[in-house]
């Protein structure tokens, strides 16, 4: 089994290794530290440790897959009413310059019933090669027939990576597929490159705090990523290269899930549409308060959009939550009031064009992005700007 | 009544915003690690209360972490959960969520269950990945991002599907996986009767050796609990890159809104 070693020979029972770790999984018990159940073998005890003291031991070495077989990248095509969505372009944009990197090849995977036109739109942004796999099974989006078709796709084609959105559907199905091709999967990346050896460095926040952790899927393939929409540049739309080419898929006679019906969900705006996004964070202090930030967004032709603990107070929409497990915005303009500036509510707003932040706090993180960094009280600056806006009849009669 | 047996995923989670890196060291710095249950398994467990009171059955809540995890299966006790059991052992730790996953499904091979309900996603690891991969390690059919059970009978079970633009009705045959959303429901509080009233009784933990059993696993020559099964490991964590080019702008209330309109007049915004 692999575990924390501790050479007692050089460890001094300083307790560093107990002060460093985040997760109280090395405790002291008399003179020498001793790893608990709640180690999570993460290994930032080791590198606290003055001495030296502390090796993570790897069990007999794990047999590798036999990576060389697996070449190029892999996209599956997300679709939406039967064409193919936005955030395919952007997972063909980043498989382009994954493919690139290694000197290999990119497809798409398309799945569903009657799609042949989205594949042909798929591969207008530029894919190497476009699969397609039509069958009545794949009508409406079900896990499991999914994974059957995908899972003899890539058998066939064994791509070194496999990118997949951070959708609905994508969060389904990745990790069904990851299991049956027992590989790892890292979800909503919002960084991918390669190194020399082809290995994918894939980069997310971490831990649920303000971290962000590069993660590796060294000894298996294919090396399978989700990235959510909005977070990568789309690929151009060009001219139709590759021709799809179609693969046969065998149904399993039953499955055991049935779609019954699918219908358009009542549509509410989402923050990410909006041009103008004045932001609220825990900084405003009572949902009443939210008022002033609306008259600021009215002004500018905007939407109020929020962090996620206010649409756990519930006095917004998750519609209008900006961040990783939000929206991402791309919007011309983004004000931060009263956020702090977490990072999975910066992964969600760090592609805006311009971004002004306001927060009483002067080292708050949010400036780290923030090009226009406005130390003071929103409950102080508002005010005196919707005054000014009135003025000048910007804000009158809202 | 015709009973049906539940399982919900649950798990133990750190307060967020707790944990930090060190810009200089890039090493984690920790303030304390007060944690709680993750809030959206609350909504599974509720949904699965709510199942038993109407039909009958038992609930069973299933957690794999370290010791302390036990807080949370208490906790589901105090929210009315029949069981408790916690899947504790070194051998599991660093699990990443096809580790996590392969542990929980060998685990509900030894538990009786119509239905598994798991949260959508977990505030930590916020991956959304180990229900689905429970359910495809047991075989069993699964529905993501649940906003509501629409109905439950011996065989099988109706939902809607919350796909964001679009929601589905889906009819799956059980025993199958649901993850849940936060539309699905309101948790109730734990109350304070039923934390009297099951204050004695057991949480079971289970090792390795309780799930080993007749295992060997299903790829030769690999393990497939905690580090050694998990194919993701953390190269290296660093903290959030910052912007360089950023004006900071000082002074009192009205200064500041002074020249921010007259910023946003330049550019037009006004
Ligand atoms: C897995 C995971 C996913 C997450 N996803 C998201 C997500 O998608 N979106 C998201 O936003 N969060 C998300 N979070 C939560 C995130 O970690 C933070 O907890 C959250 O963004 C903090 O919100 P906040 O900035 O509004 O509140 P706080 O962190 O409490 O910050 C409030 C800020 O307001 C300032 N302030 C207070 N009063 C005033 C005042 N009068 N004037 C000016 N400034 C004031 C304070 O100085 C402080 O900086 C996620 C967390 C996890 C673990
Ligand atoms: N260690 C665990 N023990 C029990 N259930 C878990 C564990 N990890 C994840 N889960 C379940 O899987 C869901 C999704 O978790 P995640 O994939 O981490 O986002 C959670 O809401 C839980 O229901």
């Amino acid at each position: 089994m692999s575990g924390m070693r501790i050479d007692f020979e050089l460890c001094d029972g300083c307790g560093l290794c107990v002060d460093a770790c985040p997760f109280e999984g090395v405790v002291l018990e008399g003179e020498y530290p001793r790893f608990t159940a709640a180690c999570r073998l993460c290994s930032i005890c080791i590198d606290a440790c003055p001495r030296g003291a502390l090796s993570l031991e790897t069990a007999e070495e794990i047999p590798a897959d036999d990576l060389d077989r697996y070449r190029g990248v892999m996209v599956v095509a997300e679709l939406s009413g039967g064409g193919m969505d936005p955030v395919t372009a952007e997972l063909i944009g980043e498989g382009r310059r994954l493919a690139d990197d290694l000197g290999e090849d990119l497809s798409v995977a398309v799945m569903g019933w009657g799609v042949e036109d989205a594949a042909l739109e798929c591969s207008r942004y530029g894919p190497d090669r476009v699969f397609l796999i039509e069958d009545p099974a794949l009508e409406f989006f079900r896990p499991e027939p999914y994974t059957d078709a995908l899972e003899g796709l890539a058998g066939e084609i064994l791509p070194s990576v496999l990118l997949m959105a951070g959708t609905p559907v994508g969060r389904s199905l990745a990790p069904r597929l990851a299991v049956r091709l027992r590989t790892g999967l890292t979800a909503d990346c919002t960084s991918l490159e390669v190194d020399g050896d082809g290995n994918l460095l894939q980069t997310r926040p971490a831990f649920g705090g303000d971290i962000m952790a590069t993660i590796l899927t060294s000894r298996h393939r294919p090396q399978m990523a989700t990235v959510r929409p909005r977070v990568m540049p789309p690929a151009p739309r060009g001219e139709a290269q590759a021709e799809p080419e179609r693969r046969e898929f065998r149904p399993a006679s039953t499955y055991r899930s049935r779609v019954l019906e699918v219908r358009a969900t009542p549509s509410a705006a989402t923050v990410a549409d909006a041009d103008v996004v004045v932001a609220a964070g825990r900084g405003v202090r009572r949902a009443e308060d939210l008022e002033m930030l609306r008259r600021l967004a009215n002004a500018l032709g905007g939407v109020v959009g929020c962090s996620r603990p206010l649409v756990e107070a519930g006095w917004l929409p998750s519609t209008m939550q900006v961040g990783l497990s939000g929206r991402t915005v791309r919007p011309r303009l983004y004000i931060a009031c009263g956020v702090s500036g977490a990072i999975q509510h910066v992964a969600g707003m760090r592609g805006a064009d311009r971004i002004i932040a306001i927060n009483r706090d002067e080292n708050a993180p949010i400036f780290d992005v923030a090009h226009y960094a406005l130390v003071g009280d929103i409950y102080e600056i508002i005010p005196e700007v919707l005054d000014l806006l009135e003025e000048r009849g910007e804000a009158g009669g809202i | 009544m015709i009973a049906i047996e539940i399982t919900v995923l649950i798990k133990q989670v750190p307060l967020t915003g707790e944990v930090e890196v060190d810009p200089e060291t890039g090493n984690l710095v920790r303030e304390g690690v007060a944690s709680q249950t993750n809030p959206y398994d609350l909504h599974a467990l509720e949904a699965a209360l709510q199942i038993r009171e109407r039909l009958g059955g038992t609930v069973t809540a299933l957690s794999m972490g370290p010791p302390q995890a036990e807080a949370t299966l208490r906790e589901a006790y105090s929210m009315g959960a029949d069981r408790g059991i916690l899947l504790s052992d070194r051998a599991f730790a660093g699990a990443d969520t096809l580790a996590t996953a392969y542990t929980l499904s060998r685990a509900l091979e030894r538990i009786p269950f119509d239905l598994v309900l798991a949260g959508m996603q977990t505030t930590d690891g916020d991956t959304a990945q180990v229900g689905p991969g429970v359910a495809e390690f047991f075989g069993m059919p699964h529905a993501s991002y649940v906003a509501e059970i629409l109905d439950v009978a011996p065989g099988g079970v109706r939902v809607l599907v919350d796909a964001g633009d679009r929601e589905a009705e889906m009819l799956l045959s059980t025993p199958a996986l649901l993850t849940l959303t936060r539309r699905a429901n309101g948790p109730r509080l734990p109350s304070f009767k039923l934390r009297l009233a099951t204050a004695d009784r057991e949480v079971q933990t289970w090792t390795l050796a309780d799930l080993e059993g007749d295992a060997g696993g299903d790829i030769a020559g690999q393990r497939y609990f905690g580090l050694d099964g998990s194919p993701t490991w953390v190269d290296r964590i660093f903290p959030p890159p910052a912007n360089p080019e950023r004006e900071t702008w000082r002074g009192d209330a009205g200064e500041l809104a002074r020249r921010l309109v007259e910023a946003l007049e330049g550019w037009r915004y006004l």
